[in-house]
């Protein structure tokens, strides 16, 4: 997604790659692609971020993980710039987040159902033989999902 | 033009978190586990899309104007939502209808919302506008399960849009500082698909009806003060309260 332009600017995202979504803690921001650019003027940095929902709680509190990462490696002039334009999509979740979240046990959005129906691949078995629950799931981004083989129920991460 | 952009982006943001009130209320009584949280995942998305607006509001008047001190200090005369979503759930075919219409409405807005001249409300409205569109879908196939339901919910739709259609008008009658899109033009559309889902729903579209309005100008039901005074008790109780 981002080429580092400098190694202090590899560093920045090295630390912003520990950073995690309170939601889904497999997840780190940068896996997400939450963090849109990383901007360094001499002694003061701006870290560009993005929400993934308009809704999502979770923001407040990654930004100030963001704050407290930074810190702690050093850096105590730092700007958060949160923008909303281009919208966040789940294009920019990296193949990585993806294996991590089908690990975790939710199933990583898939293109050909970008409306949740049924036949999402079950993050358990494998299975396609799964009945969409509900689009609404237990936060913003996911939708509840059964398998009709391994009978697990189980999260969807939407389409965006 | 200043004031007319700051006054439509309150009255943006007044219209999502008035509706976002009304759904919130619903929490831990939905009808059914999934669809409780479905309402207050709808709940949610619209307290998003309040926030920002009210952000964004806050930047454009400048001084002491917070997100905060916009939603929480303001009065009932001050607050530009739409009359419609300060009406009551009712049963919850009245919420669903409620919704529904709503959300017809907000989807075409934010269609055209996302191409106008002001590039933070198009920034919003093109961010808003993916969940919308599940507010959309959710809610129209909650119209036609409820209209071509049971006996029952037949007659209970009935009487939602006995009670809310009235409340419609407003969402295409400019307000003096509405000069960003002409929500005119957005009738015949929204109509349209009204009519498509109402007839799957087996249910009337109301003909001739008297239209109130007033929201978009302050002057509301006598509904929002009762929602107000909840909304704002604390700020008004301890104002600059934190937790
Ligand atoms: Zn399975």
């Amino acid at each position: 997604m981002v080429n580092p332009k400098s190694i202090e600017e590899k560093k920045i995202w090295d630390i912003l790659e520990t950073v995690t979504d309170p939601e889904v803690p497999v997840l780190t921001i940068t896996d997400l692609g939450i963090v849109r650019d990383v901007i360094i003027d001499d002694d003061n940095i701006e870290i560009i971020i993005t929400p993934t929902y308009t809704g999502c709680p979770a923001m407040d509190m990654i930004t100030m993980q963001i704050r407290l990462a930074m810190l702690e490696n050093g850096y105590s002039n730092v700007k958060i710039t949160s923008v909303l334009s281009p919208a966040w999509t789940t294009d920019w979740m990296s193949e990585e987040g993806k294996r991590k979240l089908k690990e975790y046990g939710i199933a990583p959005p898939d293109k050909k159902i970008s409306i949740p129906k049924d036949g999402v691949t079950c993050p358990q078995c494998n299975s396609t033989n799964t009945k969409l629950i509900s689009e609404f799931g237990s936060t913003a981004c996911k939708a509840l999902y059964q398998c009709n083989d391994c009978k697990e129920p189980f999260d969807y991460f939407k389409c965006h | 033009m200043k004031s007319n952009l700051i006054d439509y982006t309150l009255h943006l943001a007044d219209t999502a978190l008035i509706l976002s009130q009304r759904n919130s209320e619903w929490c831990g009584h939905g009808p059914i586990l999934e669809q409780d949280i479905a309402i207050t995942n709808i709940s949610l998305d619209l307290l998003g899309q309040a926030r920002n607006f009210y952000q964004y509001a806050a930047t454009l008047t400048g001084g002491e104007a917070t997100e905060d001190s916009l939603a929480y200090l303001r009065t009932e005369r001050e607050f530009k939502n739409l009359l419609l979503v300060e009406q009551e759930n009712g049963d919850w075919g009245q919420t669903i209808l409620r919704q529904y219409l709503f959300s017809q409405f907000q989807y075409l807005m934010f269609e055209k919302l996302q191409q106008c001249s002001d590039e933070q409300l198009a920034a919003i409205a093109s961010k808003s506008i993916k969940e919308t569109a599940y507010h959309l879908r959710w809610s129209s196939e909650w119209v036609c399960r409820l209209g071509d339901g049971t006996k029952e919910s037949h007659e209970r739709m009935l009487l939602a849009i006995e009670e809310l259609w009235r409340y419609t008008g407003e969402m295409f009658e400019s307000a003096v500082y509405e000069t960003i899109i002409n929500v005119a033009s957005l009738k015949e559309d929204w109509m349209q698909r009204v009519s498509a889902v109402f007839s799957e729903a087996t249910l009337p579209v109301p003909e001739n009806v008297f239209m109130q309005t007033g929201g978009k100008k302050g002057i509301h039901t006598e509904l929002l003060g009762f929602m107000l005074t909840e909304l704002q008790y604390v700020q008004r109780t301890y104002p600059g309260a934190e937790w």
